[in-house]
């Protein structure tokens, strides 16, 4: 029966451990630093994009301030970057927007989702005991640390880091004399996008391999758990999308030190000085990068709406609602994803006429991400809610992601966009879906699958503290900002309080900030329950959420190769409530023998 | 004490469409909303915008309502028996694709002719105005006495522009370094300046007035400060205005100076 599951003691399928190692230096570095298994590389990732996290978090602080009390002296975080006595000078200002925004996407949402939860997810959720490409594997971690050290050195280089927003839009970018931050601060921007893109194109090809080669027994593609499924088509999306961005990355360090002026119009005055080579377009540069980075917007956030579906369908104990039309949804998500980039050049000068086309797709583009919302509710609907941390968060992305697609809607009409575009509608829109969205989805997968990592569980009653916080917090951050944007509030302005139409704001700016402040301290209780638990949590048995897919199977932490008996699969990853079961839940690897005893008219009622 | 978890859980669920909507309600009223619009074709920008309001606003308060109702009703503690096993409905998903489709698709049509309106048929008729952005200034340039641009009796101004109430106007727009965006709040106008594009931009002022011009395009450290002011004023007073500026510059510029940038 069901306890068939876990054979005692059946060591047989893996190979015989390696040999005792004489050098414990050289077999510490292989097995925690240079390791090639996937779970330690997934991990990796995981410190150093919530590192990073931190970081880009307290850059956003910074912002926060000067917006809220322009001119101000900074408060602790003043004296690290002491210039005028605490006070930040505009230059200043434009660099941390643009330094948060890029830690933010480039180091902390596309590595943890991908890097971490890629990594440490699929093998073990195929049922594989590694990664098909492991070398590779091991080197798309370290191939981050090159883009750590350019970003974060770009501080301390001549003119600072860049300051050209994280979309870079030349020529403010390829002009050093436009921006003290377009020098060195820039050209390090560059590369370290670079090295990002490098890493991310090996986990691609690795994430696509190991899915579609390397799948247990009896797991075919529609027995995939939604997460594998968000996993693989991340990694197309990044494998079609990324060299167009590596490739527009090397023209514009072209631009910046050959002189190839692709981005360079003709004539250009900066500073009453000529400059550039002339001949080229700056508008080529945004099609680029918007060809890359809309899709990327996906690549942030699939992975999130995948591990959502299998968190819910666990705390719901039922079969999650509509599995062919979620993953045909992720799949129209992606295909339409790359014919919408227009969507960020409405205003840009692009030929208007071309402007309706994009404006149709990506009207179209919220379709696929309505039916998803609505077969998350479908999933809910007759349930038995469990109300677990993670499953606390995996509810709040879906009700904060309905707020982001619908403020889709508004911007994607194009009328309504020229007065929305480059105004705090659209900083609103992208925080419900990536911090109200996808990090709360990443909140989600960290409670869930932290057993997995390391063996205990963290402690819920802190957690559901920590959820509340930051649920409170960044609502009262972020949908103001849709008020604001309303008015016309322009983004990226160190001080708007000079201009009639926005001088009343400062105060709802304040409110905005303060809870701000409230969210990333509220972090802090997550960082001491992570670390704590990691050390004296309750010990976590292999499957301590009653799940279905297979790395529950698995020992937790699963040690070398994953498996200890070779799975085999029987059946998809939701079947939850099976009627006439004694137990609430099937595994994917339950043997089918339990299956008979379901009488067919239990099922039909 | 499971069941008040269920409680308290489910209504904080329930917080999320009731003070959605209670913030959006209050806005108007405490002056965080739309600034007023003076121009001909801004209530078709803010019709469709409250139309899409409603529209969304309806979808949001239904999912969201449903959310809490199923966390409410479905919680583990209260719940008899177990889930209800199923995979889904083809039904119910034929419905929710193909009526979200009609409507966006209808939504896509019916705001095209505004967008035309706005951006792409454009009055013929010479520039009233050539706005050239340039870190951190607008410089303006008027057609002198010749009504055309570029002859040696242009009128050169900076961050203070004047036009017509009533007419249309057509504003050539360039930008000398970087990019930037002319954005009129009250006019519900922006459009990007695109160094080596011309780029017009048009628009009809149905009242005098003195209002915001921002920039909205990040052009550099002191983007923040880009600011200029427009003035719609009566065709006479505008030509008035017109013939003191032009004479002022007369009076400053040694000889009939050389044509600026
Ligand atoms: C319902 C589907 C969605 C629609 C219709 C939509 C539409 C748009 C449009 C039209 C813009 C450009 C607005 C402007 O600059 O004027 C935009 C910006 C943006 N969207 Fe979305 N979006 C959707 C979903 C998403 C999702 C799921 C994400 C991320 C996970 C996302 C992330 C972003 C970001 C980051 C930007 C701003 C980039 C920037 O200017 O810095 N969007 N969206
Ligand atoms: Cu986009
Ligand atoms: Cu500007």
């Amino acid at each position: 029966m069901s306890t068939a599951t876990i054979p005692a003691g059946a060591p047989a399928t893996l190979p015989s451990k390696p040999a005792p190692r004489s050098r414990p230096v050289a077999a510490f570095l292989s097995t925690y630093v240079f390791s090639k298994d996937h779970k330690v590389i997934g991990l990796q990732f995981l410190f150093s994009t919530l590192l990073w996290f931190l970081i880009g978090g307290l850059l956003a602080l910074a912002v926060r301030w000067q917006v809220a009390w322009p001119w101000s002296d900074v408060p602790v975080l003043g004296k690290l970057f002491a210039q005028e006595g605490g006070q930040m000078s505009p230059e200043f200002y434009t660099m941390l927007f643009t330094m948060h925004a890029t830690v933010m996407i480039f180091l902390v949402i596309i590595p943890i989702l991908a890097g971490a939860f890629g990594n440490f997810l699929i093998p073990l959720m195929i049922g594989a005991d590694d990664m098909a490409f492991p070398t590779l594997n091991m080197l798309s971690y370290w191939f981050m640390w090159p883009a750590f050290i350019a970003f974060g050195a770009s501080f301390f280089v001549e003119g600072g880091a860049a300051a050209g927003g994280w979309t870079s839009y030349p020529p403010l970018s390829t002009n050093p004399a436009s921006s003290p931050g377009s020098g060195m601060g820039q050209t390090l921007w560059l590369v370290g996008l670079t090295f990002v893109g490098v890493s991310s194109m090996l986990g691609s090809v690795n994430y696509m391999t190991t899915i579609i080669l390397m799948r247990a027994p009896g797991m075919t593609m529609f027995r995939l758990p939604m997460t594998i499924w968000a996993m693989f088509i991340t990694a197309v999306l990044q494998a079609f999308a990324l060299p167009v961005l590596t490739a527009a990355g090397f023209m514009q360090l072209g631009d910046r030190m050959l002189g190839t002026g692709f981005f360079s119009p003709e004539g250009n005055v900066v500073n009453n000085a000529m400059v550039g080579a002339g001949g080229g377009q700056p508008l080529l540069w945004q099609h680029l990068f918007w060809f890359y980075s809309h899709p990327a917007v996906y690549i942030m956030i699939l992975p999130a709406m995948g591990m959502v579906s299998d968190i819910m369908t666990t705390f719901a104990r039922k079969p999650l609602f509509g599995y062919r039309p979620m993953v045909y949804s992720i799949a129209g998500i992606a295909g339409l994803g790359f014919i919408v980039w227009g969507h960020h050049m409405f205003m840009s000068g692009m030929n208007p006429a071309l402007g309706i086309t994009f404006m149709v797709s990506t009207i179209m583009i919220a379709l696929p991400s309505a039916v998803k919302t609505f077969n998350w509710l479908g999933t809910l609907w007759g349930g038995r809610i469990q109300f677990t941390t993670a499953m606390l968060f995996a509810m709040s992305f879906v009700s904060m992601f309905i707020i982001g697609g619908l403020s889709g809607i508004f911007m994607a009409a194009t009328p309504v966009d020229i007065f929305i575009h480059d105004t705090y509608f659209i900083v609103a829109h992208f925080h419900y879906v990536l911090f109200a969205g996808t990090a709360m989805g990443v909140w989600a997968g960290i409670y869930y699958w932290f057993p997995k990592m390391f063996g205990r569980t963290m402690n819920e009653f802190w957690g559901k503290v920590h959820f509340f916080l930051t649920f409170v917090f960044l609502n009262g951050t972020f949908f103001t900002m849709h008020i604001l944007g309303a008015v016309g509030f322009p983004r990226r302005l160190a001080d708007a309080y000079h201009y009639e139409t926005f001088h009343h704001l400062q105060p709802m700016n304040a409110f905005m900030t303060w809870c701000a402040i409230g969210m990333v301290a509220s972090q802090a209780i997550f960082a001491v329950n992570f670390f704590w638990s990691m050390f004296f949590g309750p010990v976590a048995g292999r499957n301590p959420w009653n799940a279905n897919t297979l790395e529950w199977t698995a020992p937790s932490p699963p040690g070398h190769g994953n498996f200890d008996f070779q799975p085999v699969v029987h059946r998809g990853p939701y079947e939850f409530s099976v009627p006439g079961m004694e137990k609430d839940h099937l595994m994917q690897t339950d043997p089918p023998v339990a299956m008979p005893a379901v009488a067919h008219p239990a099922m039909a009622h | 004490m499971k069941r008040f978890a269920g409680i308290f859980w489910s209504l904080l669920f329930l917080a999320v469409p009731v003070l959605g909507v209670a913030v959006f309600a209050v806005a108007p009223s405490i002056d965080v909303w739309l600034p007023k619009d003076v121009s001909e074709h801004g209530s078709q920008i803010d019709g469709l915008f409250y139309f899409i309001l409603a529209l969304t606003g309806v979808v949001f308060i239904a999912t969201e309502l449903l959310l809490f109702w199923f966390i409410w009703k479905y919680d583990e503690s209260i719940a008899k028996g177990p889930a209800t096993y199923i995979h889904g409905s083809h039904t119910l998903e034929v419905v929710w694709t193909i009526i979200p489709a009609v409507v966006l698709l209808f939504l896509a049509i019916y705001q095209m002719n505004t967008w035309a309106d706005v951006k792409m048929r454009r009055p013929v008729m010479a520039p009233t105005v050539e706005v050239v952005a340039r870190q951190f200034e607008w410089r303006l340039r008027y057609p002198g006495r010749d009504g055309q641009l570029g002859t040696p009796d242009d009128l050169f101004l900076v961050n203070d522009l004047h036009l017509p109430v009533d007419e249309d106007v057509l504003v050539q727009l360039k930008s000398m370094d970087v990019l930037h965006s002319f954005f009129l709040p009250n006019l519900r106008v922006k459009q990007d300046a695109v160094p080596g594009m011309k780029i017009p931009v048009w628009f009809k002022a149905k009242e005098t007035g003195e209002y915001d011009l921002v920039c909205a395009e990040l052009c550099g450290w002191g983007h923040y400060k880009m600011k200029g002011r427009v003035t719609f004023v009566t065709r006479p007073e505008f030509d008035a205005w017109l013939e003191r500026m032009y004479l002022e510059q007369e009076a400053t510029q040694p000889e009939n100076g050389e044509a600026m940038p």
